[in-house]
């Protein structure tokens, strides 16, 4: 009898101990869901957002999953393929709620596609957290549901500008006596950028020397650069996707243009630290994210320790940079986490109102909602390219290099 | 319009600057006349207008830049890129001589003898497959070839002649005066001039015509390859840039005429020197529009010119 009632107790010590290890196996389900681009021209980085989706809802699940109240829950996404085409993604959006049952949404990629959804989601009231829509577009059109872990477009390269006054300063010159040029594409993307430096560059006082649209079908910008020679800007800005950033490393090489400070985007896309070699040397790269930051939190670590995970978790990255779009969408879906254990209740109008009321420090930098649903707490990173490397130099907070100044 | 008057005083205030447009402008015409050529060939000989001319041009830089990055060559022979890079050239000529004789055999023999509609639809779709095809293969990045040479500076450095750019301006004389030889003195080029002339006539005195139609569609590919391999060593490529190479071809053809080799080769440098002036004055967007609204008065001043010609007749 006596020896009964020890193997029962042990049993039951046995139970309780597994039970608590494996809390989040035994965890109810929250059901997301995500309309993304497995095909069709944005499949590269519609994969890389998924793969962050999932990789975060593996770690959150380690971590011991949502705690609401005394229970505990798990993510799971249910995703559909929208092909890289709008009217398909709004098309799922609407079979996601209606027919799936889904309540809250994470969102697709790129800033057209969640133009295309978030239509959807604000007539149902779905929650959207999205990470790869960073159009100023979609935060004037008084979304209430709609939030975006990144930084809008044009804060992308208007760092760059507050760079180019502190130089100024630094160097016993006031900032207004800088002189900007700006090469964008004509397309809303590029716009953004260009809105944001004139009205960084305006505040400063700085006087825009050359302000162009570059065509869509850019291959040859010596027109500019020769202009760029004659009036002698001290910050050059361009931005035209790929080709602008290939397009102008080059040129800016062949013709020497000596520039104190040149900032782009899409410098990896276009590769042009391994197309151009020297002449890409000491550019001025803008991202969103890069693992050399000092930002952590208390489930991914450091930026640092995120890349090594996620490569651990994803072989195919080990030979590359975790892109930063997988990074942003891990952080949104931490960012549901946080929701819903602050709102306490599985309640999508509750969940709605802890979103927008989220002040939360990530790997990713930290996240905190203006009342159209942009993320301003997390600053644009720009990078150098220093000996062929992308080293951050701004914001200086972050920054694990110094700036290279004037650049030749 | 600030800005137009200040980008016009530059031009007054630094006139050593209206020598570095010119220059510019006649580098890209170089390539743009290749391409003409090769349209006025295929336009003159079959009567074909050929829209796909701009995508066989951006075929041709990517033959050649798949022949670099694969870095084969480079192990096989033990040579640097820049040789390569410049061997590419010839590569994409004899490649694209290739795949144009398949594109006459598989379509455009199919609509020769058609009406005209029918074969700018069938050439426009070969178009659309030609650059889908290449996005599916190489990816929707933009990609270039360096070579590794200096660049020159005259004029305190405001005028850069970068030698890889010259290269390829040579290269490009080059093929144009080896076409012209062929044209002039081979058979073969003795058999499309015979062709394009009558090609009823020339069947009569037995030429086989397909033959030449073959070979003129060919011919044409392999020229417009050549000029897109050495536009990936200067300039940039991406699949879905050969309509602007296409646009330009049309806008010289048509400014020059059919078989105008000397007025093609003028219009395309001309070109060429506009579009570098109209960046310069109206903003780089404008660019293609300039070539286009050239077009536009040159055909409306050949209309004027016509009627006058006409009223003399009356």
């Amino acid at each position: 009898m006596k020896l009964k009632f020890a193997t029962l107790a042990l049993a039951g010590v046995a139970v309780a101990a597994l039970s608590s290890t494996a809390s989040a196996a035994d965890c109810d389900e929250i059901h997301l869901g995500s309309a993304i681009s497995l095909t069709g021209k944005y499949a590269t980085n519609g994969v890389h957002a998924k793969n962050g989706y999932e990789f975060a809802i593996k770690k959150i699940a380690e971590n011991g999953g949502v705690k609401i109240g005394d229970k505990c829950y798990n993510f799971r996404v249910s995703y559909y393929d929208d092909e890289s085409k709008g009217d398909r993604g709004a098309t799922l959006a609407e079979r996601l709620i209606n027919q799936d049952g889904v309540q809250y949404m994470l969102g697709p990629y790129s800033s057209g596609l969640t133009k295309a959804i978030a239509p959807v989601t604000e007539k149902y009231q779905i929650p959207m957290v999205e990470a790869e829509g960073a159009s100023r577009s979609l935060f004037n059109k008084g979304y209430k549901y709609l939030f975006a872990v990144l930084s809008t477009s044009e804060q992308y390269l208007a760092s760059a500008i507050t760079l180019a006054a502190e130089m100024a300063t630094a160097n016993g010159k006031d900032p207004s006596s800088v002189k900007v040029a700006v090469a964008v594409e004509n397309d809303p993307f590029s716009l953004d950028i260009r809105a944001g430096v004139l009205e960084d560059a305006g505040k400063q006082g700085m006087k825009i020397v050359i302000d162009e649209k570059l065509p869509r079908d850019l291959s040859d910008m010596t027109a500019i650069l020769t202009k760029v020679k004659l009036l002698k800007p001290d910050v050059l800005i361009v931005s035209g996707h790929s080709k602008g950033a290939a397009t102008a490393v080059r040129q800016i090489g062949e013709q020497k243009i000596s520039v104190p400070m040149v900032a782009i985007t899409h410098c990896e896309a276009a590769d042009v630290t391994g197309n151009f070699g020297e002449f890409a040397e000491n550019i001025l790269c803008s991202t969103q994210w890069a693992e050399t930051l000092t930002y952590e939190d208390p489930i991914f670590g450091s930026a640092a320790n995120y890349e090594k995970e996620f490569k651990a978790a994803y072989s195919e990255y080990a030979s590359k940079k975790v892109p930063y779009q997988t990074a942003q969408a891990s952080a949104a879906v931490y960012v549901f986490k946080d929701a819903f254990e602050r709102a306490g209740s599985l309640d999508k109008e509750k969940v709605r109102d802890a979103i927008a009321a989220t002040n939360l420090s990530t790997f990713y930098g930290d996240i905190k909602f203006s009342d159209s649903g942009n993320n301003i707490a997390k600053p644009m990173v720009l990078r150098q390219i220093q000996g062929g490397e992308y080293n951050v130099v701004a914001p200086s907070k972050f920054a694990s290099h110094k700036l290279v100044w004037p650049r030749k | 319009m600030d800005q137009i008057m200040s980008n016009l005083g530059l031009l007054f205030e630094f006139p050593i600057v209206n020598l570095k447009i010119i220059l510019d402008g006649v580098m890209i015409g170089s390539l743009f006349a290749l391409a003409a050529y090769g349209l006025a060939l295929v336009w003159g000989v079959m009567n074909v207008k050929n829209l796909a001319q701009g995508d066989f041009v951006i075929a041709g830089g990517y033959v050649s830049w798949f022949l670099v990055k694969t870095e084969w060559l480079q192990s096989l022979l033990g040579v640097s890129d820049n040789f390569v890079i410049l061997l590419g050239v010839l590569v994409a000529f004899v490649v694209m001589g290739a795949i144009g004789w398949v594109c006459y055999k598989l379509i455009i023999t199919k609509v020769i003898e058609r009406d005209l509609f029918t074969s700018l639809l069938a050439t426009f779709g070969l178009a659309i497959m030609m650059a889908q095809i290449m996005n599916l293969l190489f990816g929707s990045d933009t990609q270039s070839l360096k070579l590794e040479y200096d660049t020159l500076y005259f004029a305190d450095g405001l005028i850069d002649l970068p030698i890889a750019k010259l290269i390829g301006v040579c290269m490009a004389a080059g093929l144009a005066l080896a076409v012209v030889l062929f044209m002039k003195t081979s058979r073969m080029g003795q058999a499309i001039r015979a062709t394009a002339q009558d090609s009823r006539a020339a069947r009569v005195l037995g030429i086989d015509t397909e033959k030449v139609y073959a070979f003129t569609f060919s011919l044409n590919a392999a020229i417009c390859g050549a000029a897109g391999a050495i536009i990936v060593m200067v300039w940039v490529i991406q699949p879905f840039y050969g309509i602007t190479y296409s646009v330009r071809a049309f806008v010289i053809v048509t400014a020059a005429g059919l078989g105008n080799l000397p007025g093609v080769i003028a219009a395309g440098l001309g070109i060429g020197a506009a579009e570098q002036y109209g960046s310069h004055i109206f903003g780089i967007g404008y660019q293609q529009a300039i070539a286009v609204l050239l077009l536009l008065i040159i055909l409306i001043y050949k209309l004027l010119r016509q009627r006058r010609l006409r009223q003399v007749l009356q």
